[in-house]
């Protein structure tokens, strides 16, 4: 048995009761002294997971983490004061100092869509007003990035007060396919009330759950695998096979996850849907964890997105409320609850194993596969984890069956996928379209380019995806026609680039965006990510790179490629090789 | 399957050509080494659970898309293994060459052998910024025990595994910050013995660079009189109490100059506790140790 050893800083009232209400009195603490806290392993990993939620109430209730805040949090959970302090700095929304200006902080974003719409003049406009100006990663926000009036993503982090974002208090009006009847993700999107359970329903709500309740958890499952629906956050692993190996684990605490971790660069899907129709994702996440036979319901989602976490815990307090969540799921037996938790700040928790061990408590590091999350999940226990998107597709081939499902895109895939368009075309936003529309097609569902000059390239699938040219448009937007092309659908990212913006400062920004977000664990991605962006900043200032440059160029990504621990290694590389491979980088040779 | 429980189950796979049986769940990297294949580690060690970080000792595994880590990877039956392929040798090389470039290497030759072996050339990055950021942060000295020097740290990881889970369970040291801003640090930065660290030593035992040392070590080499080559190594038991944890002792000059205990050794798995670490003053008097109360 270990003894915490607290240095002697106390909190003051309001971190005590900001933690309080954050912990709700789940906890039990044996005190032994003044400074010594009964401890122990066990002890420590049993409420361990609760340190993201308390840390959050001590970053909202002061601005940020005091000593004294942190070791209340500790004395509390049982945690190691400088274990607690690892995982405070792990991430982007906690500050571990005293904040030079008091009060919210304003998030701006400043990644590619943001970027080419004139995130740094927002930024030094807001900075001139005294605003207290936090340079962000992608925001999640990209269709409100407008190069005309200069409109970019902004997140007000709370001091003493909730955080928010634009769309608050407005009815959602950027999205441009409502009332479509060929819809069958977004249907509800603009036409539901989001906040209303008897609005969902008579909008067909909870009719899937019924549907796969008479089914029974092995049909649901059949359904699914037949379907052919693979995953969509971008790494497409098909979702029946995930499901039956979790359906298959027997004997352990088993769980379901969401991953609303939406990080990707020029990715806001997942928010839209969760926004607008979040009863969609319950309601699906249910059907998860009753065909898989898990009761544990997670959803984990981003900071950023204040106003869908407060409309997801609305729809699961009523959906609690009216019998569809709890000890018998809309009377199907199963008991299923399911618990939000918000991440900090950090991209890499998109990861699935970096996600489990943000959502356990620890540093968002990625873990060794294998073991696969369907054996060796969260807590070590079987688990599936999907992508809102995903899900939403379950709740559709429950309905239709996997042959209505598979009657729309093509044989390999099957179904619609949902496309974040932006950048420079006339109407950035969400779109659903039919697996097999062409690229062009696509950006002309957008409403074509926006402003002067002809389109000079495509980026697909976000920071971690790659660049397409003009020879693409002919291109349909599947699975096999990406990869067979050497790009990728990633997490649905569309962002169209003009040639009069200049491609090499966009990659400067997809370098250090990189940079930062790499999680430092392993060497080929701390450090290969560093030089990445200096051999980008090198090209800027000098406008070509040397021959050496250019070799190393190809050295890092080989290595990192190779020898990096997750996906975010694996792909930190493909956009800039990309845009170099296609001649899009002046300066340097393809 | 036989009924004899004493039998043990083998896996047979084939590394760079060579048939190998090893017993199940043997990991690639001692498969390796009894097939007399030398793997570069930086991360692993025999006494602490492998973290995989440093992906030095990573091998191709026919079939899979990537690299693998051979420290942490069982072998499994019919594996195809290649530790000397080109994406390897390219992987070892340039993983070594980042952390080269950006990290004080000169105390740790093991991985300036490799460096030449796999000839990685930090030379090409000395056009960059990054040289300058990690150098010149002075070492952290807060007492008379030991010292750390972050510029030397490659982040593995070790220290951390023995301060907390895998040895000592104190966990007075975590990796905090993110990404190249990385560094293992107690909670705010607060010196050691504010810390909660119980001064055993183990994360000197375990670091494979000299970013933690001996002060008795450090002082040594800033009088350009640390000399490997003049010391004796005598092992004995700790007198402090029943355990019997075996020490090796350092001597040089007739002096004791740090104290370490075998790794493989049954009672400590090259563990101590402060009294077998630092416990050795009263035989050649030195400054008292302070702790704040």
């Amino acid at each position: 048995m270990a003894d915490l050893y607290i240095s002697e800083e106390t909190a003051d009232d309001i971190e005590t009761a900001a933690v309080d209400a954050a912990l709700d009195g789940r906890f039990v603490v044996v005190r032994e002294s003044e400074r010594l806290i009964r401890a122990g392993t066990s002890a420590r990993h049993g409420h361990r997971h609760l340190l993201l939620p308390a840390l959050h109430a001590l970053q909202n209730a002061k601005g940020w983490i005091s000593p004294g805040g942190l070791n209340y949090v500790c004395e509390t959970l049982q945690v190691p004061p400088a274990e607690a302090y690892g995982v405070a700095t792990f991430y982007d929304l906690f500050r571990v100092e005293e904040p030079a200006q008091a009060g919210d902080v304003t998030h701006v974003c400043v990644d590619a869509a943001c970027q080419i719409a004139g995130a740094a003049e927002r930024i030094a406009e807001l900075k001139a007003q005294g605003v207290n100006v936090h340079e962000s990663p992608c925001l999640g926000q990209c269709e409100r990035a407008n190069h005309v009036t200069g409109e970019v993503a902004v997140f007000v982090q709370g001091v003493g007060g909730p955080d928010s974002v634009a769309a608050d208090d407005t009815p959602y009006e950027l999205f441009h396919q409502k009332g479509d009847e060929s819809l069958r993700l977004l249907k509800r999107i603009g036409v539901v009330d989001p906040t209303s359970l008897y609005s969902y329903r008579a909008h067909g709500g909870y009719e899937s759950l019924t549907a796969a309740i008479e089914m029974g958890p092995e049909a649901v499952c059949t359904a699914v695998a037949d379907s052919g629906l693979s995953g969509r956050g971008g790494a497409a692993f098909p979702t029946g096979i995930k499901w039956r190996a979790v359906a298959a684990e027997q004997g352990r605490p088993k769980h379901v996850v969401a991953n609303c971790d939406e990080s990707e660069p020029g990715t806001f899907k997942d928010r839209v849907v969760m926004e607008n129709d979040p009863f969609a994702v319950i309601e699906a996440l249910t059907v998860a964890g009753f065909a898989t036979g898990a009761e544990n319901g997670w959803i984990y989602i981003r900071g950023e997105y204040p106003l869908a976490t407060a409309r997801l815990q609305n729809a699961i307090d009523q959906a609690l409320e009216a019998g569809l969540l709890g000890d018998d799921a809309a009377g199907s037996g199963h008991r299923f609850h399911i618990e939000i938790r918000r991440g900090a700040g950090a991209y890499i928790c998109g990861e699935e194993t970096a996600l489990f061990a943000s959502l356990e408590g620890f540093r968002g590091e990625p873990r060794s596969k294998p073991p696969f999350p369907t054996t060796h999940g969260l807590f070590q226990e079987p688990t599936a984890i999907n992508n809102p998107e995903t899900l939403l597709n379950v709740l559709d081939i429950v309905q239709i069956g996997a042959d209505g499902y598979r009657s729309r895109g093509t044989e390999r895939s099957p179904g619609t996928k949902l496309l974040c368009l932006s950048g420079r075309v006339a109407k950035p936003g969400v779109y659903e379209v039919e697996f097999g529309t062409t690229l062009g097609e696509v950006l002309e569902l957008a409403g074509g380019l926006t402003g002067s000059g002809e389109l000079n390239a495509v980026l697909m699938g976000g920071a971690a995806g790659s660049f397409v040219d003009r020879s693409y448009l002919d291109m349909p937007i599947t699975l096999e026609d990406a990869r067979e092309r050497g790009t990728t659908l990633g997490s649905g990212v569309v962002m169209a680039f003009t040639d009069e913006i200049d491609l090499v400062d966009v990659l400067v920004r997809i370098s250090q965006f990189f940079r930062d977000e790499s999680c430092g664990q392993c060497v080929p991605c701390r450090v290969g990510c560093v030089r990445q962006n200096e051999t980008m900043v090198v090209l800027q200032e000098k406008g070509s790179l040397t021959s050496e440059r250019r070799q190393l160029v190809d050295d890092i990504a080989q290595v990192m490629v190779d020898a990096s621990i997750c996906g975010f290694g694996h792909t930190a590389t493909n956009a800039i090789n990309s845009a170099i491979k296609l001649g899009l980088v002046p300066g340097v040779p393809s | 399957m036989t009924d004899d429980p004493t039998s043990v189950v083998t896996v047979s796979l084939t590394i760079d050509g060579q048939a190998v049986e090893v017993p199940e769940g043997t990991s690639i990297h001692q498969a390796c080494e009894s097939a007399g294949i030398d793997t570069p580690t930086l991360c692993w060690a025999e006494n602490l659970t492998p973290v995989n970080v440093c992906r030095v000792c990573v091998v191709e595994v026919e079939g899979q898309r990537a690299l693998v880590p051979s420290c942490a990877r069982p072998a499994e039956e019919g594996m195809v293994v290649e530790t000397d392929s080109e994406r390897v040798k390219h992987s070892r090389k340039m993983v070594l060459e980042f952390l080269g470039s950006g990290v004080d290497l000169d105390q740790a030759p093991e991985l300036q052998k490799w460096m030449d072996h796999y000839g990685s050339d930090t030379s090409r990055y000395d056009q960059y910024e990054l040289p300058a950021l990690r150098m010149g942060e002075a070492p952290k000295i807060q007492d008379n025990l030991y010292i750390r020097d972050y510029d030397r740290c490659v982040l593995c990881y070790k220290c951390v595994e023995a301060c907390g889970d895998d040895a000592q369970h104190t966990y007075a040291i975590a990796v905090s910050g993110r990404g190249f801003d990385a560094r293992i640090s107690t909670e705010f930065d607060v010196t050691l013995p504010d810390s909660a660290c119980v001064y055993c030593g183990n994360c000197i035992g375990v670091c494979p660079t000299g970013a933690i040392q001996f002060k008795t070590e450090y002082d040594l080499r800033q009088a350009d009189d640390w000399r490997p080559e003049d010391q004796d190594v005598t092992r004995t038991v700790c007198s402090y109490c029943g355990v019997g944890c075996n020490l090796e002792l350092h001597t040089q000059d007739d002096k004791i100059v740090k104290v370490t205990s075998p790794a493989d050794h049954s009672v400590t798995s090259g563990m101590l506790c402060i009294k077998g670490r630092f416990g050795w003053q009263y035989v050649q008097p030195v400054d008292t140790p302070t702790r704040k109360a």
